[in-house]
């Protein structure tokens, strides 16, 4: 099933078994914003959510009963009272569950760009001080905030299935950054990518990678589609290399989310936008296209099939998503004007399954408990 | 003391629009509000203490923004909240 987390609440899709029809639930907490409904692989019941109601403070909710009751966090992320930069988090944007060996471990990334984590499902929520409080964070992070048109935000939190340990994180803008010991000391990953608005392009960090994505089956390869351009590097390599070179070059290589191929880390998709002018954030001419590479971006295909000829909407970071199917993957994509649309062949042929939904913030796969 | 709670918060309540709460300030009165209605706080006040930008509080129909602003059992406490935005 499908958890869309929208700017007026939280939808879902569920599929029959062929997955030739879906049943659309919802809203839930009508009028509050979704930034992202996260179910838990590891349970198959567990859902977190972050939420925010334009005038609340950011809280967390969660449910144990695959989203049929829900409560909020009895302690919801928060940077430290008093602390000497008197942060305080305008809002929950991103959620990862933990390593499979720490169920009950999750990770929040906010805005501002705090990292903060859960050891209880959800329920209680600690700053991860080793980030939060790391000499550099005043340097790598947007501080003072500069009101960027959604603000500064921590997102892509990626754990290595192999090591609870080594995590990988975004921030938009500040770059890629790893820790290997659980989050005490942090390094910049951001070699290779290309940076025009920073003083020095070659400054190791200050990018803007806007989703980063971690390939579950060879957690050596991650993906990212940055402000400017995809890139995948392959570890222990330390440089990025621009995938998105090879893109047609009318469409370009600018966009917000990235996704992967659940078995196949050669397989990838995008959305990209246009990124010219003031940055409309639109399908290029506006033609709304996924774009796949089966062969780790040397080659891309347009895959247009059942989109609209013309459209005019964006697709967020979060607002793309795979499932898991073993033979044909489905592949969902939101869009800014409350459309979901599927293809459950790979990216070949794409229908509509739900239209004039809110502003659509995340899509995310849960299999069916 | 009377306390009147807006609309977006009545989740806390029950959906209860006035309740009664106690303090001798009104970080005291947000603090038992908070132990009745547990999570409310948080929406209304940041983890620095600050009353959130669209947060409003009238003591005997006077905006307050200092939550150490001593209060008496006999006064009207109105939380409320701007809904500006789309």
């Amino acid at each position: 099933m499908l958890w869309i987390g929208t700017r007026k609440g939280i939808f879902t899709l569920r599929p029959d078994g062929a997955r030739s029809a879906w049943t659309l639930d919802g809203p839930q907490f009508l009028g509050h914003i979704a930034h992202h409904v996260v179910a838990d692989p590891r349970d198959g019941a567990s859902v977190l959510a972050a939420m925010r109601a334009g005038h609340l403070g950011p809280t967390v909710m969660r449910s144990t009963d695959g989203g049929r009751t829900w409560a909020e966090a009895s302690r919801p992320p928060a940077f430290r009272t008093g602390e000497p930069l008197a942060r305080t988090l305008g809002k929950v944007f991103w959620l990862t569950p933990g390593h499979t060996n720490r169920p009950g471990q999750w990770f929040a990334g906010g805005s501002p760009q705090g990292l903060f984590v859960t050891d209880d499902g959800g329920d209680t929520w600690s700053p991860v001080d080793g980030w939060n409080d790391h000499e550099m964070w005043t340097t790598w992070c947007e501080w003072p905030e500069q009101q960027t048109p959604d603000g500064s935000m921590l997102h892509s939190v990626n754990v290595d299935p192999r090591d609870p340990r080594h995590l990988y994180l975004g921030l938009s803008g500040g770059g890629v950054f790893e820790t290997t010991d659980g989050g005490t000391e942090w390094a910049p990953l951001n070699l290779g990518v290309y940076a025009p608005f920073l003083p020095d392009p070659d400054c190791p960090y200050g990018h803007d990678p806007h989703c980063v994505r971690l390939h579950p089956r060879q957690p050596d390869r991650l993906y990212q589609q940055n402000h400017c351009g995809i890139y995948r590097i392959d570890r222990p390599e330390d440089r990025w290399t621009r995938i998105g070179d090879n893109m047609p070059s009318d469409v370009g290589d600018i966009g917000f989310p990235i996704e992967l191929h659940p078995a196949d880390p050669d397989t990838v998709w995008v959305f990209p936008m246009d990124g010219t002018d003031v940055w409309p954030r639109t399908s290029p001419d506006g033609r709304p296209a996924v774009f796949r590479s089966r062969d780790a971006g040397a080659s891309w295909t347009r895959c247009d099939a059942g989109l609209p000829e013309r459209g005019w909407f964006t697709v967020k970071r979060q607002a793309m998503t795979t499932d898991q199917h073993a033979e044909s993957v489905g592949v969902y994509v939101g869009t800014t004007s409350g459309e979901l649309w599927a293809s459950l062949d790979e990216g070949d042929h794409w229908t509509c399954l739900a239209a004039h939904l809110p502003e659509i913030y995340s899509v995310e796969w849960a299999e069916p408990a | 003391m009377k306390v009147h709670i807006p609309t977006p918060l009545r989740s806390y309540t029950g959906g209860v629009a006035d309740v009664d709460a106690s303090g001798a300030t009104l970080a005291d009165l947000l603090a038992d509000l908070d132990r009745q209605f547990p999570g409310m706080r948080f929406r209304m006040v940041d983890e620095q203490g600050a009353l959130r930008t669209h947060m409003k509080i009238f003591v005997n129909k006077e905006s307050v923004r200092d939550l150490q602003t001593e209060i008496a059992a006999t006064d009207l406490v109105v939380l409320m909240q701007a809904l500006s935005g789309g």
